[in-house]
């Protein structure tokens, strides 16, 4: 596997292309920033899209609340660097309007609460298009899902009515109320995120790279010890140094085991894997189809 | 390393997927992950064999009834290349997939179950491909274990189809004949021992070594303006740059070029890439163009050279691939969108259907119900800046968008 120069300029073209088409066609668009390296290479691509001109549209965070801290200060150090606005809407806040119920228990996680907090701040804002770093390699759902995809009122996928996307041409029509969610790095994989985070330059957040972390086992993956995350007491707590190759919040991201420091050896390590990048995301382990059922109800 | 985009198509059973999950298993794409998903799923439907169409199909209905309702984008590469398959189901009501699938590849591969040769799907899938214009197409026999890898059932499949051949209307088409096993991995990427009598290269191996011959490229340049670039910073005060993707041929600073509509002519100032300049803008690049005089130029517009202007018309004739459930009929109007243009479109006569099984066209016919393909000719509100298509692959393709539903509907290709 590799990932040239020609290769990424193609998918580059083709992300500042949709780009384009979303501030062409959109009212209100916005950009959703979790602070991982898929939103962080969305928003290079927007402001190559649009330069010299600031990126047209607003980040927005879902925040958990349960982020890994090194995110949260690399996402607020982002913003002020270019110089963009950011809204963050907060999960604590839909679990105290009782919207959501905090889940309990040994796989407790916040990941699914954010659906709530984003459909509701996608009315908040009459938010028309909303852009994520969704890519087709990730999961077998996200392999059919369209480029532009509409969302109902209710914020609903409805996988077997999709429009079909020809050529180029991207169809954002849309009724007043629903939504399009709009996915400007489909086509890239995974090597290709991190290809091109090596060849832009681009700052990442620490934890992607290797550090001494706390961590216990559990189903063999690597869990962060953390006061968000629920453990046994029968749970050892080790030190160990590893990494994060995908970054949700801490109760659904496992870590793996690395002494990959710099971005060279993590792109070597990407290349040498032979674990999906998934296999490391605790919500999608939960059943054969629990991207599918989540997506439908509006999770990105 | 290049790109090359895939297309599949088969009938039901024919064994697509199983075939792309061979693929990703034999080059050592699937992640352990994967395979061990992929293993368990297998053990528990009871199979004795691995079923790598569980790699692909990825709705909960497809898994449950076992068929393929939707395109999915599979990912690998090898050292030579990266592959994006677009998996496009093959039954007669997925027409619609299979022609979306088509449009954004450069080579197909239409899949035969050896025990039931040409069939009406296969004619169909290969006339969709020959309609799109691609460039490489590959006809696997697929299932040859099941046939005792016959080269009598081979060669008799292979004479059915080149009788299809001979209708075809885009005759330089290159296709090419592999008889494979996806179950068993026959030929697929690794050499069949069963087959001696085929001396032919194996799937993965044809494509490895296909000189695509990018169809995406073809024609002159075009460049149709998705979006005005106005920064209205102190430093960039009067910047005024047009953005948008180099179709056909390159550009370059200097370039003498005319605005459509409006047909003011001026030059190429500056080629932005990003913050830097640029002397040339290579084809299929999103770049940002200044010109040296201030015309007035918006989204959907289009910038070409002076000596090469694209025909300018209100009126034309198109093949149609009808997608919707919704019949169209003459009078019928719809939103036209020609790349980054959208204009109003009334259907002002409906030619002949075409039968996409080689059965002939179908005159008299009133409307167009999902799945059909004929010759229509539209009047639009504004005029377009379109070439044939089969000239020009992008500028000569458009949508259908109904104003009701806001669904794509159609997909044409200009005479």
């Amino acid at each position: 596997m590799s990932s040239s120069t020609a290769h990424i300029n193609a998918l580059e073209n083709e992300s500042i292309y949709i780009f384009r088409e979303v501030a062409a066609q959109f009212e209100k668009p916005v950009l959703l920033f979790s602070g991982g390296k898929d939103s962080i290479t969305l928003v290079r691509l927007a402001q190559k899209a649009f330069w010299p001109a600031k990126i047209p549209f607003p980040l927005m965070h879902i925040d958990t609340g349960h982020n890994f801290p090194e995110t949260i200060e690399f996402r607020d150090k982002l913003v002020e660097e270019l110089g963009l606005e950011l809204i963050v809407r907060n999960v604590q806040d839909s679990i105290d309007q009782g919207k959501v119920k905090e889940e309990t228990g040994r796989y407790s996680s916040r990941n699914h609460l954010q659906t709530t907090t984003l459909l509701d701040a996608i009315e908040e804002f009459k938010f028309d298009a909303c852009i994520g770093g969704a890519r087709r390699d990730e999961e077998k759902a996200r392999a059919k899902e369209r480029i532009f995809s509409v969302r109902d009122d209710f914020g609903q996928w409805d996988e077997k009515n999709q429009r079909p996307e020809l050529f180029d041409m991207l169809n954002g029509e849309i009724e007043l109320g629903q939504n399009v969610r709009v996915f400007p790095i489909s086509n890239w994989t995974e090597l290709d995120v991190w290809s091109y985070i090596e060849k832009e330059q681009i700052e990442i957040p620490s934890i992607y790279f290797a550090h001494k972390r706390k961590v216990f086992l559990r189903d063999g993956l690597i869990w962060s010890h953390s006061e968000y995350v629920y453990q046994e007491e029968d749970e050892e707590v080790i030190e160990r140094m590893v990494r994060f190759r995908t970054v949700g919040d801490m109760s659904c991201t496992a870590a793996v085991f690395s002494e990959a420091s710099d971005i060279s050896s993590v792109v070597q390590e990407i290349r040498d894997s032979t674990i999906s990048e998934r296999g490391a995301r605790i919500d999608d382990k939960r059943s054969e189809a629990a991207m599918e059922k989540r997506k439908q109800q509006g999770y990105f | 390393m290049e790109v090359l985009k895939l297309a599949t198509a088969g009938s039901v059973d024919d064994g697509k997927s199983t075939l792309i999950g061979r693929i990703l298993y034999d080059t050592k794409s699937l992640t352990t992950d994967k395979l061990e998903a992929i293993e368990k799923t297998s053990k528990q439907k009871g199979y004795d064999y691995l079923d790598f169409s569980l790699a692909t199909d990825g709705l909960v209905a497809e898994r449950e009834q076992g068929i393929t309702i939707d395109v999915a984008h599979i990912y690998f590469s090898t050292a030579k290349k990266s592959y994006i398959i677009a998996d496009t189901p093959g039954h007669v009501e997925y027409t619609r997939n299979m022609v979306t699938g088509a449009s954004t590849s450069q080579a197909a591969i239409i899949l035969i179950d050896a025990r039931k040769g040409v069939i009406e799907q296969t004619n169909r899938h290969f006339f969709i491909n020959n309609l799109l214009r691609i460039k490489e197409v590959v006809v696997a026999i697929n299932k040859m274990d099941l046939v005792d890898y016959s080269e009598e059932t081979y060669n008799s499949i292979k004479t059915d189809f080149e009788e299809l051949m001979s209708k075809r209307d885009y005759q330089d088409q290159n296709i090419t004949f592999i008889p494979v096993s996806a179950l068993k991995g026959d030929n697929v990427v690794n050499k069949s021992e069963n087959m001696s009598w085929y001396s032919g290269t194996t799937l993965l191996n044809h494509l490895e070594n296909l000189d695509k011959g990018d169809i995406f490229n073809a024609g002159t340049p075009r460049f149709p303006v998705q979006y005005v670039v106005r920064p209205k910073t102190e430093e960039f005060h009067d910047f005024r740059g047009f953005a948008g993707k180099v179709y056909g041929g390159e550009l370059n600073v200097g370039d003498e070029v005319i605005a459509l509509p409006s047909q003011t002519k001026s030059k190429i100032k500056e080629i932005y890439f990003y913050n830097k300049k640029y002397q040339t803008a290579a084809r299929r690049s999103s770049v940002t163009i200044t010109l040296e005089d201030e015309i007035n130029v918006s989204r959907g517009d289009m910038l070409v050279k002076a000596n090469d202007l694209p025909k300018i018309e209100k009126q034309f004739t198109a093949t149609i691939s009808w997608m919707d459930a919704q019949n169209l009929s003459a009078g019928n109007k719809y939103v036209l969108q020609h790349g980054v243009n959208k204009v109003l479109a009334k259907v002002d006569k409906i030619h002949h259907k075409i039968n996409p099984d080689y059965s002939g066209i179908e005159e008299g016919v009133s409307s167009l119900g999902m799945n059909d393909i004929a010759q229509v000719t539209f009047k639009l509100n504004k005029p377009v800046f379109y070439d044939a298509f089969k000239e020009h692959r992008t500028n000569g393709s458009f949508i259908l968008i109904d104003s009701q539903s806001n669904n794509t509907v159609g997909a044409g290709f200009i005479n």
